[in-house]
């Protein structure tokens, strides 16, 4: 496997201190999600934030049959499109059964060498 | 004028003690032959990719294997829409004037050579390195995430998109080389093992071994089989991507398409339409023109898409029956297109057919092409 990019890195390592990390743009203030050091609606120069880790669920699976060896082990496991409420839109995994449309808030899980972004309901309780 | 004037094809499934490359040269092979080309005539050449023989040059390895010697060669990459793709490339260069005689070829063992979990594997690997596939997705995944948005959106369930599946083998129970013919109903494909939901098996298209070939020449054969338009489009790359899983713009693409060939819906007697997943068809369905917004299951249960209904639809059962070999999967929807349109389906013939829309799709619903053939 090749080399992660640069951002990618500071990414996870944002995950590992329970941070959601972004980008934002200097010039027009447009999100940038994927993290990449340019915008990619301007091309202006972009530069960090921390999300709040709140969003909307926008499409939802489980995933039964699993990629790989290691992932079988976890399945079933359920996968997220979340809407970030800073404007951006990401994958993750998610708690058991949430559906389009849920409000979510981001949690991190170990697995493997990685802090896993993972989505839990966010309700009255919360 | 580009003219489509041989097609060939293998039949698709497990094909023992092949390769990639002896499948490429079976279809080539019956391509050229329905064609009345010899091997010195062919002075163009594209290729697909092969899981089984990834390669840097694959075209120029084929013209070795196979004895061509084009003056234009090399493959194609666009995922699922590579078949399509290369289509429009052929009649863009034969347009152009650049080859008399272009021999379009690609085939795999993916089953055989690479196995199932070794496809399930790399395919997932399309998804986004960093930001998608540590969280254990599938390519069935993505589609499924574009299926749960459609299906809220649309307050559609599991039944609407299984009824496509249902179709798909009803067709291919007429072709003799299609991979899968019993036939299936609704509730089979929704008691049928849960891949990623509301995918289960039997919305998925199959991995198989098979390969598919087409000339495009620069003068018409005497099927008088055309062309007459091609457009693309490419929007995103990964699911996550996606400005809006309602709406992949593709309106804008089979229109332009359509223009071309000075034609629109009306005017098409004929689909063949890219079916990784049942809720593919759907979508493309109802983005390309021929059923409105969230309206794709209800004309199948009509019978809109049955061989016998307004639009046919993959008359050779598409990629969930006859079955899907990497780029000859898609390239397969162009050969049964033109030979309903030549008039030789055989069993599976259509009344005398005239115009075909086409269109293939890769990735995630990520690039698109969408071609028009016309009987002249
Ligand atoms: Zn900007």
């Amino acid at each position: 496997m090749t080399m992660a990019e640069p951002l990618a890195a500071e990414f996870w390592q944002g995950c590992a201190q329970g941070e959601l990390r972004y980008r934002r743009c200097e010039g027009c203030g447009a999100t940038q999600f994927p993290p990449r050091p340019f915008c990619t609606r301007c091309g202006g120069a972009t530069r960090w934030a921390v999300s709040r880790g709140l969003g909307t669920v926008y499409a939802v699976t489980r995933v039964e049959r699993a990629p790989t060896p290691d992932f079988a082990a976890l399945a079933p496991y359920d996968i997220l499109l979340v809407d970030l409420d800073e404007g951006f839109r990401m994958m993750a995994q998610g708690a058991p059964g949430l559906g389009i449309g849920e409000r979510v808030r981001i949690a991190f899980h170990r697995q493997g060498e990685r802090a896993l972004p993972r989505f839990d309901r966010h309700g009255e309780d919360a | 004028m580009a003219w489509i004037t041989g097609v060939g094809d293998t039949a698709f499934g497990r094909l023992e003690g092949e390769t990639a490359l002896s499948l490429m040269a079976r279809a080539a092979g019956a391509a050229l032959a329905e064609a009345g080309l010899e091997r010195k005539e062919v002075d163009g050449l594209i290729c697909g990719y092969s899981g089984t023989l990834p390669h840097l040059m694959l075209a120029t390895v084929f013209a070795e294997y196979f004895g061509l010697a084009p003056r234009y060669a090399h493959a194609v990459q666009a995922g699922g829409a590579t078949g399509a793709a290369m289509a429009m490339l052929g009649q863009r260069l034969v347009d152009a004037g650049e080859c008399r005689h272009l021999l379009i070829v690609a085939g795999d063992n993916r089953l055989t050579g690479q196995g199932r979990d070794s496809a399930v594997a790399m395919l997932a690997q399309v998804g986004e390195r960093d930001y998608e596939v540590p969280f254990g997705p599938t390519i069935p995944a993505y589609y499924a995430l574009v299926a749960s948005r459609y299906m809220h959106v649309h307050g559609l369930g599991e039944a609407d998109l299984a009824e496509f599946a249902v179709l798909m083998r009803r067709h291919a129970a007429l072709h003799p080389g299609a991979q899968f013919k019993d036939a299936i109903t609704v509730a089979e494909v929704l008691a049928s093992r849960p891949i990623a939901t509301p995918l289960k098996l039997l919305d998925c298209c199959p991995v198989s071994d098979g390969a598919a070939a087409l000339v495009v020449s620069a003068a018409p054969g005497e099927t008088r089989l055309r062309i007459a338009g091609a457009a693309q489009l490419h929007r995103h790359q990964h699911v996550s991507a996606a400005a809006d899983l309602a709406d992949f713009g593709l309106a804008d693409c089979a229109g332009r398409a359509r223009a071309e060939a000075g034609i629109g819906v009306e005017q098409v007697d004929l689909l063949a339409l890219y079916d990784s997943f049942t809720i593919t068809l759907l979508i493309l369905l109802e983005e390309t023109g021929f059923a409105p917004r969230g309206q794709a299951a209800a004309l199948a249960r009509a019978g809109v898409f049955a061989r016998d209904g307004r639009w046919p639809l993959n008359t050779h059962g598409g990629l969930l029956s006859f079955g899907h070999s990497g780029v000859a999967g898609g390239l397969a929807h162009l050969v049964e297109a033109a030979r309903q349109l030549a008039g030789r389906a055989g069993a599976r013939q259509l009344r005398q057919p005239e115009t075909a829309f086409v269109h293939g799709d890769g990735g995630v619903l990520s690039a698109h092409v969408s071609l028009v053939l016309r009987r002249e």
